[in-house]
C-alpha cells in the first residue's frame, strides 16, 4: 500500500487515541495476554525471591544433618527438600533468585546506560568520530566473551562484582550498535533539524530529541538481555567461575543438582524450572513490548 | 447498453478501531464504462483511497468490506484471494504515488517489466523483452534499449513513475487504478507524465480510475469526476459539467480555494473553514459537510441528503438541490 | 523598495564535497543574490534539486557558506561561529514541509512550541513560558487547550499550525517556509496561506516562501526568485514576473501548472510543449547556460557563454534569448 494510504489508514484507526505515544504503547501492551502473563509470572518469581527466605523457618547456610538430600516434603517445612549438605532448597532457590535477578537487572542497566550514550553520541556526531567509535566496538565484539571472563576471573579471583562488570562490558556493544543505527535515521528527521535550526546544543538534541525516540528497540532488546545475562551467569557458575559458596545462584544450584541427578532429581529440576520460567516471562514481555512499541506491524 | 466494465454498488468499508468502528467508505455506487476515465477527488480521509483498495481487494484484514463490486461480470467482494491475485496485474493494475517503493531497488527495470509478462503469460524471454521495450517506448522513455538494463535509482522521479506506469500497462489490463500518481513529482514533470499516462491509456483502450486531491490534475485527464467527502460521494458528473456547473457546495468550495494561475492573485484566499468530521466519533446525523458549509440550513444538520440524479450524467447529494435551487 | 533590507544575500555559493562531481564539488548554489525588506515575502521556486532547500538552510547557516555574503539586519553572518549565530537563529525561523515529521512525536504540542524559549530565554519562568505558548497557539488559531496534546492526535493542518506557532514564539523577524503547504490538502493549504498573510500583516515578519508550486507562491509573494540547478534564472517583482516572464524556464514553470478547467486545460496541453527531459545532474551541469539542455530557445551560443544577470524593469534574468 502506498505510504499516504497507510498513513491515512493509521490516521483513521488511531484518530480515536488521545494520549502520549508512551501511554498508547502501554495500552497495547496491556491488551496482550501473553505479555501480561509474563509480567504476572515475573512478579510471582520476584515476590518469591524477596519473601521466600522469610516464609521458611530455615536459613540458607544451616545444615540439617539429619535430613540430607531428602525429597520435597511438608515435614519440617522442607518444601523443596534439602541438598547434599542438608541445606533447605526452598531458601536456597529464593536466595539464588535474588542473586540471579539482581545480576540480570543491574548488568542490563549498566549495559543500557553505556550502550545508549555511546551509540547516540557516535550516531549523532557522525563522521570520523563515529567511524573510530564503532571500530572500537567491532574490536571488542571480536573478543570472545567467556574467554575474557575466564581470564579476568583467573587474574582477579572469583568476585561477583567482576562478573557483573565483565558481562555488562560485553553486552553494551549490541545496544550501542542498535542505538547508533536508530540515531542515524532519527537524525534525518525534520524535528531534529528544527531543533538544530534553533541553535539547540548537541547535548540537548541528543538527550531531548534523539534518545527518547530510539529507546523503543532498546527496551525490547534489554528485556531479552536480562534472561541472557542470567543464563551467562548460570553458565559461569556451572563452570565454577561465578558465584561462590555459601552464596548461591540458580546456575550454581543447577550445577550442584546436575551432579546428583540420579539420586535426587529435584535438586536439578526445581532451580531449572525457576530459571526456565524466568526466561519465558522475559521473552513474553519482550515480544509484547515489541508489538506494543511498533503498532504498524500488522502480523 | 451492456454491463459496464466496473459496477460498484453500495460499497462500504469499516475499520474496527478501539472505540467503535470507523466508517471509511459509506455506500459508494458508480459505474465505469469501458475505456472511460474517472477521477476520484477528495481530501485526506475522504475515503477515496480506501474505495480503490476495496475494489482491488487490497484492504487490510482489519477492514470489513460490504456491498458489491462487479468487474467484467465477476463479483470481487468476497472472492477468494487467489482469484483476486490472478486478476491484479492481469486485468486490473495499480499505480502508486511513490515510484521508488513500487520498484525493487536491486533489479533492473527491464527485468522487472519482463517478469510481469513471464509470470502472467509464460512468454519466452525474447518475447518478454520485446514487449517490455515496446511499452517503455510507449511511455516515452528515451533510449529504451539502454535504459532496459539500468536500476531504478538511475532514473529520475518522473522517469521512474513512467516505468511504474509501463509496469501497470504491460499486460494491457482493462482497468488501471492510479493513486495520486503525480503528487510526488515536480509540477513540470507532472504535466508530462500525466500527458503520457493519458495517451497510453487511451491508446490501449484501458479504463482509468485516478485518485487525486488536485482538481487541476483531473481536469485535463479524466472524462468524469466523482467528489468524495467523509466516506460518501457528494457529487459525480462529466468533467466538463462538474467544472462548468458544480452543484454541491463542497465541490464549489474546493474549486474556489484551489490556488490557480488562471485566477487573479488575492490577498486572502477563499478557504473551507474547519476540518472534515472525525469518522471515529460516528457518522454525523445530517450532511457531513453541513458544519463547514456556507449555505447550510437547519435541515442539513438533521437529515442526510441522498444522491440525486440531476441529469443522466450528473448526481449530487445536497438538500438545497431538492429545494430546487 | 526603499526600506532598508532586512536580509541581504550577495553572490552566495554553497558547495559540498562529493565524489563523482567534475571538480569534486557539488555546486548546490552559485552566486545567488537577493534582498528582502521587513514585512515582505520572497517566493523561491524551482524543481526539486534546484537548491531551494539548501538556500533555506544557508539562510540559517545550517550549511557552510563557501563564498559570498549573508547579511541580516545590517550584520554580516557569513562566517560567524556558532555562538555568534544565536542572534541570527533567534530572529530567523524555519517551517518545514512535513508537519508531522517536524514535531518530536514524544513532545506535547506545548513542549515543542516552548523549545525556542528554553533555548533563547532560559531565564523565563514556567508560568511566563506557558502564557507565551498559549498566546502563540491562540495566534495560529488553535487555542491554548492544544498545548497538552500530541502531534499524532492532530491533523496535518493543525500540526502545521503548531510548527508555525513554534516559529512564531519569541518574535522572529524572518520566517523561512520550506514547502510548508505542499503536503497539505487544498482547503487546508488556503487556510495556512491566509494565516501566514495575517501574521505578516500583524507582526511585520518577513517571509521566505519556498515551493515548487507556482500557483501557491503567486498568492503570497511580493518578489520572486526562480532557481535552476542552484543558479538564479530570474528575480524580481512577483507581479511582473508572473505577468511577463523573461526567462524561458520561468515560462515553462508557469505553463506546467494544470488549470482547473477542462476546456482551458485541454487547450493548454495541446498548445504547449511540456518541459522536455529531466533535470541534468548537478554533479555535472551543462556548460554555459545550465538550462540550455531543456530550453526551446537554446542556440550554440548558450553552450559557450554563461549568461549574466540582465536588468529589465523590475526584474533581472540570466538568459541570452529572453522572451517578450
Amino acid at each position: 500500500m502506498s505510504a499516504t494510504a497507510l498513513r491515512e489508514r493509521d490516521a483513521l484507526v488511531e484518530s480515536a487515541a488521545g494520549d502520549s505515544p508512551g501511554r498508547a504503547a502501554w495500552r497495547r501492551f496491556r491488551a496482550n495476554r501473553t505479555a501480561m502473563a509474563g509480567v504476572a509470572l515475573l512478579a510471582l518469581i520476584t515476590l518469591f525471591a524477596i519473601a521466600g527466605p522469610w516464609l521458611s523457618p530455615h536459613d540458607m547456610e544451616t545444615n540439617d544433618w539429619e535430613r540430607i538430600q531428602i525429597a520435597p516434603t511438608l515435614e519440617q517445612s522442607h518444601w523443596f527438600g534439602t541438598d547434599a549438605n542438608g541445606r533447605d532448597l526452598f531458601v536456597r532457590v529464593a536466595a539464588g533468585a535474588r542473586l540471579s535477578l539482581l545480576i540480570g537487572l543491574v548488568t542490563t542497566g549498566v549495559a543500557v546506560l553505556i550502550g545508549v550514550l555511546y551509540g547516540a553520541v557516535a550516531g549523532y556526531v557522525g563522521g570520523r568520530i563515529d567511524q573510530w567509535m564503532m571500530r572500537f566496538v567491532d574490536v571488542l565484539y571480536a573478543l570472545p566473551l567467556f574467554f575474557g571472563i575466564i581470564i579476568l576471573v583467573t587474574i582477579f579471583g572469583r568476585n561477583i562484582l567482576l562478573v557483573f562488570v565483565a558481562i555488562g562490558c560485553v553486552e553494551w556493544l549490541t545496544i550501542a550498535r542498535i542505538v547508533r543505527g536508530q540515531t542515524l535515521s532519527v537524525k534525518q528527521m525534520e524535528y531534529v533539524e528544527a531543533a538544530r535550526s534553533l541553535g539547540a546544543s548537541p547535548s540537548r538534541i541528543i538527550f531531548r530529541h534523539v534518545v527518547p525516540n530510539v529507546l523503543g528497540p532498546v527496551i525490547v532488546f534489554s528485556t531479552l538481555l536480562v534472561p541472557t545475562v542470567i543464563l551467562v551467569e548460570s553458565f559461569l557458575s556451572f563452570l565454577g567461575l561465578g558465584v561462590q559458596e555459601p552464596q548461591t545462584s540458580w546456575g550454581l544450584l543447577i550445577s550442584q543438582g546436575a551432579s546428583a541427578i540420579d539420586s535426587s532429581p529435584w535438586l536439578l529440576v526445581i532451580p531449572a524450572a525457576f530459571l526456565a520460567a524466568t526466561m519465558f516471562a522475559f521473552n513474553f514481555i519482550g515480544d509484547g513490548l515489541r508489538d506494543a512499541l511498533d503498532p504498524r506491524d500488522d502480523s | 447498453m451492456s454491463e459496464p466494465l466496473l459496477r460498484v454498488r453500495d460499497l462500504s468499508v469499516r475499520f474496527r478501531a478501539r472505540r467503535g468502528s470507523v466508517h471509511a467508505v459509506n455506500g459508494v455506487s458508480f459505474d465505469l464504462v469501458r475505456g472511460r476515465s474517472l477521477g476520484i477527488v477528495g481530501e485526506s480521509g475522504s475515503g477515496k483511497s480506501q474505495t480503490c483498495f476495496a475494489i482491488m481487494g487490497l484492504l487490510p484484514q482489519s477492514a470489513e468490506c460490504t456491498g458489491s463490486v462487479r468487474f467484467e461480470g465477476d463479483e470481487l467482494i468476497g472472492a477468494p484471494r487467489r482469484t483476486l491475485d490472478r486478476l491484479r496485474g492481469q486485468r486490473m493494475s495499480l499505480v502508486f504515488q511513490d515510484p521508488m517503493t513500487s520498484l525493487t531497488p536491486h533489479r533492473t527495470v527491464g527485468a522487472q517489466l519482463c517478469e510481469i509478462v513471464r509470470v502472467h503469460d509464460g512468454a519466452s524471454a525474447a518475447e518478454a523483452r520485446r514487449r517490455a521495450l515496446e511499452i517503455m517506448e510507449r511511455v516515452r522513455i528515451p533510449d529504451p534499449e539502454r535504459r532496459f538494463d539500468q536500476y531504478p535509482f538511475e532514473f529520475s522521479g518522473g522517469m521512474r513513475q513512467r516505468i511504474v506506469i509501463a509496469a501497470a500497462l504491460i499486460q494491457r489490463p482493462s482497468l488501471v487504478i492510479a493513486d495520486e500518481p503525480t503528487t510526488a513529482l515536480d509540477v513540470t514533470v507532472q504535466a508530462e507524465v500525466l500527458r503520457t499516462f493519458k495517451a497510453v491509456v487511451e491508446h490501449a483502450g484501458t479504463s482509468l480510475i485516478l485518485v487525486t486531491h488536485d482538481l487541476g490534475v483531473v481536469a485535463g485527464t479524466c472524462d468524469e469526476v466523482m467528489v468524495m467527502y467523509a466516506g460518501r460521494v457528494v457529487e459525480h458528473a462529466d468533467t466538463s459539467t462538474l467544472f462548468a456547473a458544480p452543484c454541491h457546495p463542497y465541490t464549489r468550495a474546493l474549486l474556489a480555494c484551489r490556488p490557480g494561475l488562471d485566477s487573479k492573485p488575492v490577498a486572502r484566499m477563499p478557504t473551507i473553514e474547519g476540518r472534515p468530521p472525525d469518522l471515529a466519533r460516528g457518522e454525523p446525523l445530517g450532511c457531513a459537510f453541513a458544519p463547514r458549509c456556507s449555505v447550510a440550513t437547519s435541515v442539513c444538520e438533521h437529515s442526510r441528503p441522498g444522491l440525486r440524479e440531476l441529469t443522466q450524467t450528473h448526481r449530487a447529494a445536497c438538500h438545497l438541490l431538492e429545494a430546487g435551487q | 523598495m526603499s526600506a532598508r533590507p532586512l536580509l541581504r544575500v550577495e553572490r552566495l555559493s554553497v558547495r559540498f564535497p562529493v565524489r563523482g562531481a567534475v571538480d569534486g564539488l557539488l555546486r548546490a548554489l552559485e552566486n545567488v543574490s537577493f534582498e528582502l525588506e521587513p514585512g515582505r515575502t520572497l517566493g523561491i521556486v524551482g524543481e526539486s534539486g534546484c537548491g531551494k532547500s539548501t538556500l533555506a538552510r544557508a539562510l540559517l547557516r545550517l550549511v557552510p557558506i563557501a563564498d559570498g555574503r549573508l547579511e541580516f539586519d545590517g550584520r554580516d553572518y557569513t562566517f560567524d561561529d556558532e555562538t555568534a549565530l544565536r542572534s541570527l537563529r533567534r530572529a530567523v525561523r524555519l517551517v518545514f514541509q512535513d508537519p508531522l515529521a517536524s514535531l518530536n512525536p514524544r513532545f506535547t504540542v506545548g513542549q515543542s512550541i516552548r523549545e525556542p524559549l528554553e533555548i533563547f530565554e532560559p531565564g523565563l519562568s514556567r508560568t511566563e513560558c506557558d502564557r507565551a505558548v498559549g498566546a502563540a497557539l491562540e495566534r495560529v488559531g488553535l487555542g491554548a487547550g492544544f498545548a497538552q496534546r500530541y502531534p499524532h492526535e492532530l491533523s496535518g493542518g493543525q500540526n502545521q499550525r503548531v510548527s508555525i506557532a513554534r516559529a512564531l514564539i519569541g518574535g522572529p523577524r524572518l520566517m523561512v517556509c520550506d514547502e510548508s503547504v505542499s503536503a497539505l490538502d487544498v482547503s487546508v493549504q488556503a487556510q495556512i496561506l491566509n494565516l501566514l498573510a495575517d501574521l505578516q500583516r500583524d507582526t511585520g515578519v518577513a517571509i521566505v516562501f519556498i515551493s515548487h508550486d507556482l500557483s501557491v507562491v503567486r498568492h503570497i509573494s511580493h518578489r520572486l526568485l526562480v532557481l535552476y540547478l542552484g543558479r538564479v534564472m530570474e528575480y524580481g517583482d512577483a507581479a511582473s514576473v508572473f505577468a511577463s516572464p523573461a526567462h524561458p524556464y520561468t515560462r515553462s514553470l508557469l505553463d506546467a501548472v494544470p488549470i482547473a478547467d477542462p476546456v482551458l486545460e485541454r487547450e493548454r496541453a495541446a498548445r504547449l510543449p511540456a518541459l522536455a527531459g529531466d533535470l541534468p545532474s548537478p554533479l555535472n551541469p551543462p556548460s554555459g547556460c545550465v538550462f540550455r539542455t531543456r530550453c526551446v530557445a537554446a542556440t550554440p551560443h548558450c553552450g559557450i557563454a554563461v549568461p549574466g544577470l540582465t536588468q529589465r524593469g523590475a526584474t533581472r534574468f540570466a538568459c541570452h534569448h529572453p522572451l517578450g
